[in-house]
């Protein structure tokens, strides 16, 4: 969620049980104007926390040209000094699947260490090889704000345009959601690259709008029931939780552009979820 | 040409174009002309940046101002939206009942209802809450159940999300003998207890048939007694309600038989207490039953106090030879553990709920032991003849126990703990959180210290979720040699077979029918 309206965004997803401490708030507050003038960021989001068992990590993620691509992520554990996370690779994602396991550690330079038996040659002449995989936690996080950015992050239909250069940007004409519409998932859609929408049929695609319906509807995820709407406060709040990574929270204000999303949780995905409908 | 007939010219063909421009459209009977005359207007009264840019939105804006106005001749219906009635609901929370100004002093007094705004303020700190003004709510929803129940003690224990909505729990204590028995209770245990006199009646009918089926082998393990109410897993009632201001809602009871079932399942709370549990293995009961489970498994493993809060009575310690002790008292002699000793270490914190054992109790019971409840006596004795040994009695960790002693699981320490402030150490509180159950967090700073849950109502599952693999099904029947298929002999071995029974006929013949016609013979053969 934009750092600017972070006083007021938080607590509309409070109602899951996990907020920052005034502490907190106050020191991301001064922090984050910063980050965005040293880094020369056109938007900073506070993405959220994810807990570890010694200390839990701040994510930031400042926003330049473009809205969807141009994202870098820091983390932070003061919630004043910042650090760089390296953009995760696909080679990055791959070793970090197979080495970590179990809770976060909340130390970034902690090793998850994990062996894997290939085998070389063939027939009887195999060799069997153990290789060892060390991968520190910085990789780890980095990776997982990646793919919770990649599978789960919400946004509401309109919200972001495509212009014909290809760029996403803000929609200033966004006016936000109806009630209505509000109570839909197929108004919200993901916000990373689609990967559903080339496989659509013509017929399909003949009622898209080309530069608002660029991302992938919430409502074709598999499983069905991978997401909770809700509304909250009295019915004024849209928010929108995850099954799947249990901890993001996105919040919609209907009739008004207000929307965001945060992941506070334990950085692990529910791969439960088939069992838990 | 001139210049006057070039003019005129122009004039003219600026006048076609214009009347091609006012040309109304057949479909939605606007032209041009007016609404780009509309849109400038627009765009002189607002004067927005970077006009070209957004062109296109402030036309579609333009024109579908205009076609609200006459979208519809019917009138208004206002609809009672959900968030109107919720609305309608939480404002009687906010009304000051009138009257009761004089015994008002006197409720000051002896209140049960707990300090929601403290521990709002203390949670916040923490990191956890459900926001301000919602904390306030709560604060208000408690203090309507307590008015309307006749409590001696309460306390908010969290709230527990689901898929559809989520649920606000608040654990009591009723008043010495006020807590009436509900119907419920009884229709779950009938329940449990019915499935052996309807496997007798199925089997009389049975007997009927010529044919008969096999029977079932299968025995169901006895049923373990519940708890009573006040005692182990259902020490306290508790209650729930969607949202504040809607009606509290008390959970039934909770049976062991319930608590192991739970041990088994991972699903999600929907939200509708009504709702059935669809698992393997079945639960018993619907999601009221599995709420209440949940909430005694959370309880047992995450309510905790700094070391020396509670103490055993003491005269309770000669009774009990066991070492059990089930109940405790505050120590008033309390001063506090230091906030940075409590963060530091996990010996400085205890238990006070008891473990729930294995059995799905507190307290572990012998089931070999035949009962004095003669419902049940039957099905101890056949019980009895298989198994005659005594089987081993479960103990669990005794109440307050420091959490130190508790387990790890699959390299994960159960308990994180720390301060809630780096900058400001002196004035800061102790937070500690369970990673056994994500959502469970406990604060402590000087004498006041509170456990509280918001979450999904599930236990961390390690390395992930295995399900519980269905039984083998039953074999239908004994196999025998009477019901085995048996090979079709060979085309040897029939003629073989045949060759013999001519032999012994031939043999017969000769023995027998010496003097009769042999004409008669062949026809019979035939």
């Amino acid at each position: 969620m934009d750092s600017n309206t972070l006083y007021y965004s938080l607590d509309l997803v409070s109602g899951s049980g996990l907020t920052l401490s005034s502490e907190q708030k106050a020191a991301l507050q001064t922090s984050l104007v910063i980050l965005k003038r040293n880094n020369k960021f056109n938007r900073v989001l506070f993405w959220g926390k994810i807990l570890g068992i010694k200390g839990d990590y701040f994510i930031a993620q400042g926003v330049s040209e473009d809205e969807m691509t141009d994202k870098k992520s820091l983390y932070s554990f003061n919630c004043v000094d910042w650090h760089l996370l390296p953009p995760a690779t696909e080679a990055m994602l791959a070793e970090v699947s197979a080495a970590a396991k179990g809770r976060f550690v909340g130390d970034p330079s902690h090793e998850y260490e994990h062996t894997e038996i290939r085998r070389q040659g063939e027939g009887d002449e195999a060799v069997e090889e153990e290789i060892m995989i060390k991968v520190k936690e910085e990789k780890r996080l980095a990776s997982t704000v990646h793919t919770i950015d990649k599978e789960v992050s919400v946004v509401p239909r309109g919200a972001f345009i495509k212009s014909p250069h290809g760029l996403v940007q803000t929609n200033c004409s966004f006016e936000g959601l109806s009630s209505l519409e509000a109570g839909k998932l197929s108004y919200f859609l993901h916000f990373t690259e689609p990967q559903k929408l080339k496989k659509k049929s013509i017929l399909e695609m003949a009622n898209l709008n080309p530069s608002i319906d660029f991302l992938d509807p919430l409502s074709e995820d598999i499983p069905k029931g991978s997401w909770s709407l809700q509304f909250e406060r009295g019915s004024t709040v849209c928010v929108i939780r995850s099954l799947l990574w249990l901890g993001l929270i996105s919040f919609h204000v209907p009739m008004t552009p207000q929307h965001g999303y945060i992941y506070m949780g334990d950085g692990l995905k529910n791969l439960d979820l088939p069992f838990m409908l | 040409m001139s210049e006057g007939a070039l003019n005129n010219q122009r004039e003219h063909t600026a006048i076609c174009f214009k009347a091609f421009m006012l040309k109304n459209s057949t479909k939605s009977n606007l032209n041009l002309y007016d609404h780009l005359s509309r849109l400038l207007t627009k765009v002189m009264d607002e004067r927005p940046e970077n006009v070209v840019d957004i062109i296109e939105d402030m036309s579609r804006e333009v024109k579908q101002e205009l076609l609200q106005d006459k979208q519809s001749t019917l009138r208004d219906m206002p609809l009672a939206t959900a968030a109107q009635l919720l609305a309608e609901q939480q404002r009687l929370l906010f009304s000051r009942r009138g009257g009761d100004d004089g015994e008002q002093e006197e409720e000051l007094v002896e209140t049960p209802l707990p300090n929601v705004s403290e521990l709002g303020f203390f949670l916040e700190q923490a990191g956890v809450g459900l926001g301000r003004e919602e904390m306030l709510r709560v604060f208000l929803a408690l203090k309507q159940l307590v008015d309307s129940q006749p409590l001696v003690r309460c306390r908010l224990w969290g709230k527990i999300l689901g898929t559809e909505g989520n649920y606000l729990v608040a654990e009591c204590e009723y008043r010495e003998g006020e807590e009436e028995e509900e119907g419920n209770e009884e229709t779950v245990e009938d329940e449990e207890r019915d499935g052996e006199p309807r496997d007798d009646d199925e089997e009389a009918d049975v007997v009927e048939v010529i044919d008969t089926l096999p029977r079932s082998t299968f025995k169901p393990p006895p049923v373990v007694p519940k708890e009573e109410n006040r005692t182990g897993v259902n020490k306290f009632t508790y209650f729930v309600c969607r949202e504040p201001g809607l009606p509290w809602v008390k959970l039934p009871t909770v049976t062991p038989t319930q608590i192991t079932a739970a041990r088994h399942i991972r699903k999600f709370f929907t939200g509708r207490l009504d709702a059935p549990i669809i698992s393997y293995p079945p639960f018993p009961g619907n999601e009221a039953n599995y709420l209440r489970a949940q909430i005694a498994r959370i309880s047992a493993g995450t309510q905790v106090s700094p070391l020396g809060f509670y103490q055993f009575a003491e005269e309770e310690g000669e009774e009990e030879e066991e070492g059990a002790r089930d109940s405790f008292e505050e120590n008033s002699d309390f001063e506090g553990i230091p906030v940075p000793e409590m963060a530091e270490s996990l010996s400085t914190w205890v238990h006070h709920v008891q473990h729930i054992l294995q059995q799905g109790r507190c307290v572990w019971v012998n089931l070999a032991d035949k009962p004095e409840d003669d419902f049940e006596e039957e099905a101890d004795e056949e019980e009895k003849e298989e198994e005659p040994d005594e089987p081993d009695p479960e103990v669990g960790p005794p109440l307050l126990t420091p959490l130190s002693e508790d387990a790890e699981t699959t390299n994960t320490p159960p308990w994180s703990s720390k301060m809630s402030s780096t900058l400001i150490p002196q004035f800061a509180i102790a937070v500690l959180r369970s990673n056994l159950w994500p959502g469970a967090y406990t604060y402590a700073s000087g004498k006041k210290f509170e456990n509280i849950y918001i979450g999904w109502g599930l236990k961390f599952a390690g390395e992930g979720y295995i399900p519980t693999v269905p039984t083998m099904p039953q074999r239908e029947y004994p196999s025998g040699p009477e019901i085995t298929e048996s090979l079709d002999p060979s085309l040897e071995e029939e003629q073989a077979l045949k060759a013999t029974l001519e032999e012994q006929r031939a043999a017969q013949e000769e023995t027998e029918g010496l003097g009769e016609d042999e004409e008669e013979e062949e026809e019979e053969d035939v």
